[in-house]
């Protein structure tokens, strides 16, 4: 049989806890479950290879958030991260990881994976936000991936590759029952039953379209086509904050990170043309990334990394680590353009919009349990509304929800589900595979991106964003009805498409909904110019309720760590100020 | 609407006198978090079947025999 033939088929199978997603959460969430209960089953199931999937399928160059005792505290790292985030924090849960954090990075360090140490032994770690230090370098990055396979491995963790669950199912009392899914290279269909479900998908990366024009250019792993956001929209968990978008700033065209964490603490930074600073700190906030985005507008961009002021030999350690993990083809695309670093700079662009909690605020809403508002349902990672967690954050937070969601699968059993429900959801995937001819899923998935673009990039603008909710409107009805795919592997393009619509929907709900500005670039809104504390000093919860997508406000919880009057406003002063 | 196929030159380069696919090897085709290799039932050898390509690297670096090449696709480059 043939690659990518489509093939009729359901089968049904059943575990304890199924953890779907094999990129960074994931893998650390089903070993958690599994180490609580050995005897249950559980189940790790991954769109491409857990081997090599997610955002750190090439390993990573450090922590950009590591709770360092003697360093950092709980409490600084706490503050940080509610400054950075314009106040709108649970903090509960950003504290439990920066508690939770450190005990991580010595299990880390326990599977093989390095981090720096300085002569005496202790974590050497490097300062980049503006108020803490919390970047420690990995000297063997590239080998994260590996190591936790091994894990993985070891601990008899049920791993299917090449499934894309593309729904939830739930009991009629609103329980989480299991996931429906798709093999990806015959279109049959597996049902898994299961008692808890964790949610690790990755951000919603392929929603904006890069400004090379290439589909796949784009900053996160293109394989984070938002599914996961869509799955739990499907299953009517709440979703945080989806306006506060993410866009970071990167490599011109490679769009990849420079990478500022990597080279800042060697004394590299961000210029503009006349190669002068402009930011106070290469943290990337959305204050941060208005004055970036200001910059290039203001006619003194180019915008630059610029780090051929550095001594040659630490040029040549920045390089290595740059060409080495992460994005490795960095080192091959630099070459191709004539970049030496220690001649040239490295001109900076911004990203296109996507989802993301690892780097800003956007997510499937969790407690501090990583409990979504889904009775058996979790969510750790890029996809979870914990702000700002990153790389360890994913892991931190992928332990809280493994563990937690094992007690849940001990204290229930199999809830019920409608096979009805099954049913329906088989012939909404397979609808692009029974039509003679049709649109292609590439060309409907340039066009809702490009409209994305168009009509949603920051500054948002009311009116652009209802032209935008209409073209939209218009391309989803293209999508339904005349979206075609010929084999398993366009049909695997043709359920990211529907996961990037309603993504791209979920972005114009939430954003027309918060009536002011807040985050910086992120949430800039030209008709209501100003920050309105009065009015919105709160989280925003986007949910479908009878079938209509709703937002509504949720009070943000009292603070753990107090922050003074004086700070609140640290990351809005980010631009430098002139002097003589 | 009929569908009309175009030309697009693709970013992963496979050498066909160092793959071992046609051995049973299908490393470059596990691994691809886009899913975009294939082998190719002409020649038993590994090829890009799709220009969906996020030049990760996973195809290169795990490759037994050095036989990928990732290239920056051609719009970025």
């Amino acid at each position: 049989m043939a690659l990518d033939q489509i093939v009729d088929g359901l089968s049904e199978v059943s575990c304890d806890v199924l953890v779907i997603g094999g990129g960074t959460a994931g893998p650390m969430a089903a070993l958690k479950a599994k180490l609580k209960n050995p005897k249950a089953n559980v189940v790790l199931l991954e769109k491409a290879n857990v081997k090599r999937s997610g955002a750190i399928s090439m390993g990573m160059d450090g922590l950009n958030n590591a709770v360092i005792p003697g360093y950092a505290t709980p409490e600084q790292y706490t503050k940080e991260i509610t400054i950075a985030n314009d106040g709108i924090v649970d903090q509960k849960a950003v504290y439990k990881y920066a508690q939770n954090c450190f005990e991580i990075i010595e299990e880390l360090d326990s599977f093989g994976i390095r981090f720096l140490k300085n002569e005496n032994g202790d974590y050497a770690v490097k300062k980049v936000h503006h108020i803490g230090t919390y970047v420690l370098p990995m000297p063997n990055g590239e080998t994260v991936k590996k190591a936790l396979y091994r894990q993985l491995r070891r601990a008899r963790i049920l791993i299917s590759n090449r499934y894309m669950a593309t729904r939830l199912l739930k009991s009629s009392d609103g329980r989480i029952a299991g996931a429906i899914s798709v093999n990806t290279r015959t279109a049959e269909i597996l049902v898994i039953k299961a008692k808890a479900v964790i949610l690790c998908m990755g951000a919603a990366g392929r929603l904006g379209l890069p400004t090379s024009g290439y589909m796949f250019g784009t900053y996160e792993n293109a394989a984070n086509s938002g599914d996961g956001y869509a799955m739990a929209y499907h299953a009517g968990a709440a979703l945080a904050n989806l306006e506060c978008y993410q866009i970071n700033p990167l490599i011109k065209d490679y769009n990849g990170p420079a990478c500022a964490y990597v080279a800042g603490p060697f004394g590299a930074f961000t210029a503009n043309n006349e190669g002068s600073r402009f930011i106070e700190c290469d943290y990337w906030s959305g204050q941060m990334m208005l004055e970036f985005y200001n910059e290039l507008l203001s006619g003194k961009g180019p915008v630059f990394l610029q780090l051929k002021h550095l001594h040659p030999d630490t040029i040549s350690e920045i390089e290595s680590t740059l060409h080495k993990v992460e994005r490795p083809t960095r080192g091959l695309f630099q070459q191709g353009r004539g970049v030496d670093y220690r001649n040239d700079s490295i001109e900076m662009h911004i990203s296109e919009i996507g989802f993301c909690s690892g780097h800003s605020a956007s997510g499937v809403f969790v407690d501090d349990n990583a409990r979504t508002t889904v009775p058996g349902l979790y969510a750790a990672g890029d996809m979870a509304s914990v702000p700002h967690n990153y790389m360890l954050g994913a892991f931190t937070n992928g332990s809280v929800a493994g563990i937690d969601a094992m007690e849940f699968a001990d204290n229930h059993d199999f809830a019920e589900f409608d096979a009805q429900d099954v049913a329906k959801e088989r012939d909404r995937v397979l609808a692009p595979t029974r039509r003679e001819d049709g649109i292609p899923p590439n060309q409907v998935e340039y066009k809702t991106r490009r409209l994305v673009n168009d009509y949603l990039q920051p500054p948002k603008v009311t009116r652009k964003y209802e032209l935008g909710m209409r073209r939209l409107a218009e391309t989803r009805q293209d999508m339904q009805e005349h979206m075609i795919a010929r084999n398993a592997h366009e049909l695997l393009r043709a359920l990211e498409v529907q996961s990037i619509m309603d993504c791209a929907d979920m972005a114009v709900h939430a954003s027309l909904y918060r009536e002011e500005s807040r985050w910086g670039l992120y949430h800039w809104r030209t008709d209501f110019p100003e920050k309105d504390n009065e009015n919105w000093f709160c989280h925003t919860l986007l949910s479908k309720q009878n079938g209509k997508m709703t937002s509504e406000k949720r009070a943000v919880e009292p603070y753990v760590v107090p922050i003074a009057d004086d700070e609140k406003d640290l990351y809005d002063k980010q631009r430098i100020r002139a002097t003589a | 609407m009929p569908l009309a196929s175009y030309q697009t030159s693709v970013p992963v380069v496979v050498d066909d006198a160092k793959c071992i696919a046609d051995k049973g090897c299908t490393v470059c085709v596990d691994v691809c978090p886009l899913d975009v290799l294939r082998i190719s039932d002409m020649t038993g050898k590994a090829y890009m079947a799709y220009d969906e390509c996020w030049y990760c690297m996973p195809c290169e670096a795990d490759c037994p025999t050095g036989a990928v090449t990732v290239n920056i696709p051609y719009l970025l480059r």
